[in-house]
């Protein structure tokens, strides 16, 4: 088995470094070999990109580090053709236990429907994340990584929006500098991120006044492969403790630990080993893997977007660990920025569908501030009357119902729904279900051709999507189809999943090449509050954009140009 | 929209009771007490912006009261 953490990679020299090299203008550098960096370029390499990758080091996570990854993280993982690794590796979870004291307050399930390929969550080290990223990387030809290759500069030149705008960046190597032009940057280079420091820019927020110890133990435990968090138990008095799963039997055990904690003292084995010995009992055998102590904030950039230059993860935004809302959001800023750069650089968008990356992330990073201090507030009470409210909750929470949706160990990380985007184009009737414009498509089951069974997000891949309801062996409506017709033909490339109610023939008239999946469940049609004619139109994202009862060429058209920001359409 | 017109069916039984429900309680019990009163009766309301109406005026009555440091805040801050 590869050793990640120990992995390190080959400096070689680039292009740039030869002494006849002619100028070149990248499309577009990620700066930033983490997790949202490498998701980044892998996205943009699979819509057809040229990609240089650049990071300072040459190495993956040291520590497990971040080690819950949500759903709507698998799903995209499987988008960049690398979500079944993490999964096969990865210890899946969908329950979450909260105890005070050893009295067991609450418990809830993230996924209590069936009828979706991944679940809720799996707990997998970063450096397993990371690595399964970067073999899918390295298998993609057009993406270059340059590894001890650091950013020490960054200019940018040309007007912002024409064709001759780009940034220049002095790279620093082994054998010296060069200068790296590229029309865009993403900067993916964490949350103390240079380029951010570079440029003048600020993140703004609070810090929180507390201090937590991660021990990370390999350890054989008969725990269940859930969340357990624990407010003031037994072993661990007045402070919380979070237990946590990950796979090669090693554990994540979370102790709050208090603002006065000494974090060199804290950080010693002499100190370590009782508070897991405490916990664990005085007969189980365990080693330490990993400790570290940390504090945290919940901050972000102002804007995203700096002329060429789109900050994603945490260089643009940092959250408290409780809701697994760092990693998880970063990659969503990540396939966000992917898709309208794509679009940018193959000219079918104009520069300004890259500000709504801007509005976009920084609503949903609004959004996941907002939930992650409200965990916070609620796990480390900051006066005394929030801790009698906090303690009256838990309290309540044994014997009322209702005071259990008020416990607050985390509220785990979901992706955004985009309501208020510019890109959406509002219902003119009404569905059922939570599919708005705005929303990350739900999955759901079905059957293909061949009637092998299939998955629906799957089938959706990465370019926009036309999604049609439809009553096997019955003709398509004439307005439908022209609604197909129209965009197949139009200049932006196009997938089209029909999903048929029964087993009947296919209906004629479907633009070739379309997919389809039998919904022998009824749960896709249900999930999208669809019936027959019901039109889905799909970013690469896999976020709604518009959608109708029954879709017609010109309504379909005006959404797809709104969706590119492609003006007259505002 | 908060009712705040009498709707206690029996006003001075449930004052009493209320007083009642802090006996041979020390400060911190008491506290507690109250806290879980104020959730129990909120999630009883339900209604969002009847809560939020509760919050105002009691945030507003509380700035007008004297405060345990002597100071005391004028009526004008409390719109907000």
């Amino acid at each position: 088995m590869i050793d990640y953490q120990t992995l390190t990679f080959e400096y070689a020299r680039c292009s740039e470094q030869s002494p006849d090299a002619a100028a070149c203008v990248h499309p577009v550098v990620v700066v930033g070999a983490g997790p949202v960096g490498l998701a980044t370029a892998i996205d943009l390499a699979q819509h057809g990109l040229p990609v240089v990758l650049v990071d300072d080091d040459c190495t993956l996570s040291t520590g497990s580090r971040a080690i819950c990854f949500s759903k709507r993280s698998l799903d995209i993982f499987d988008r960049l053709g690398c979500g079944e690794r993490m999964v096969e590796k990865g210890v899946s979870w969908n329950v979450g236990k909260v105890f005070r004291k050893d009295e067991l307050v609450y418990s809830f399930n993230l996924l209590p429907e069936s009828g979706h390929h991944r679940p809720a969550f799996v707990n997998l080290q970063q450096y397993y994340v990371e690595g399964f990223l970067l073999e899918r990387a390295q298998a993609l030809p057009n993406l270059e990584i340059r590894w001890k290759n650091k950013v020490t500069g960054i200019a940018q030149r040309g007007t912002q929006g024409l064709e001759a705008a780009h940034v220049a960046l002095a790279i620093e190597t082994p054998d010296g500098p060069y200068e790296l032009l590229a029309r865009y940057v993403v900067a993916a280079d964490g949350s103390r991120s240079p380029v951010r420091k570079l440029m003048g820019l600020d993140s703004h927020g609070r810090t929180f006044k507390d201090r937590f110890l991660i021990a990370d133990v390999k350890m054989e435990a008969d725990f269940p492969t859930e969340r357990w968090f624990w407010f003031d138990p037994p072993f661990h008095p007045n402070q919380s403790v979070l237990l946590h799963r990950q796979p090669d039997n090693v554990w994540r055990i979370d102790f709050q630990l208090g603002w006065d904690a000494d974090p060199v003292l804290e950080k010693t084995p002499e100190r370590v080993i009782p508070r897991v010995r405490a916990l664990l009992g005085p007969d189980v055998k365990f080693e330490l893997e990993w400790v570290s102590i940390y504090t945290f904030s919940c901050l972000r950039m102002d804007s995203f977007r700096h002329g060429n230059v789109l900050f994603a993860g945490d260089s643009a935004h940092l959250v408290s660990p409780f809701g697994a809302r760092g990693a998880n959001s970063g990659f969503q800023d990540s396939e966000n920025v992917a898709w309208k750069l794509a679009m940018v650089l193959e000219a079918r968008a104009p520069d300004a569908l890259l500000d709504t990356y801007a509005s976009e992330r920084e609503f949903a990073a609004d959004e996941n501030i907002r939930n992650s201090t409200r965990s916070t507030d609620f796990i480390t009470p900051k006066s005394a009357v929030s801790r009698v409210f906090r303690d009256a909750v838990l309290t309540l929470a044994r014997e009322h119902a209702f005071a259990r949706q008020l416990v607050n160990s985390g509220r785990l990380s979901v992706p955004a729904v985009l309501r208020e985007s510019a890109l959406n184009t509002a219902d003119e009737e009404t569905f059922a279900g939570q599919m708005v414009p705005g929303a990350p498509c739900a999955d759901a089951p079905g059957v293909d051709s061949q009637g092998a069974p299939q998955w629906l997000l799957a089938q959706l891949g990465g370019r926009f999507a036309g999604l049609l309801f439809c009553r096997a062996g019955v003709r398509l409506e004439s307005g439908t189809r022209e609604a197909l017709d129209a965009l197949a033909r139009g200049p932006v490339p196009m997938h089209f999943v029909a999903v048929l109610d029964g087993e009947g023939a296919v209906p004629e008239g479907l633009p070739t090449g379309t997919t389809i999946l039998r919904d022998a469940e009824g749960m896709a049609a249900q999930r999208y509050g669809a019936q027959d004619g019901a039109f889905y139109l799909i970013r690469p994202d896999q976020h709604v954009c518009a959608r109708w009862r029954h879709a017609d060429a010109p309504r379909v058209e005006r959404a797809l140009k709104r969706a590119l920001c492609v003006a007259g359409t505002a | 929209m908060l009712n705040t017109q009498p709707n206690l069916t029996r006003p001075d039984d449930f004052y009493e009771a209320l007083i009642d429900m802090h006996r041979d309680l020390d400060e911190a019990q008491s506290q507690s007490a109250n806290a879980q009163l104020i959730l129990l009766l909120a999630n009883h309301v339900g209604e969002h912006e009847a809560l939020m109406d509760a919050i105002r005026f009691a945030r507003a009555g509380a700035e007008c009261a004297p405060s345990g440091n002597g100071a005391t805040r004028s009526h004008g801050q409390l719109a907000a």
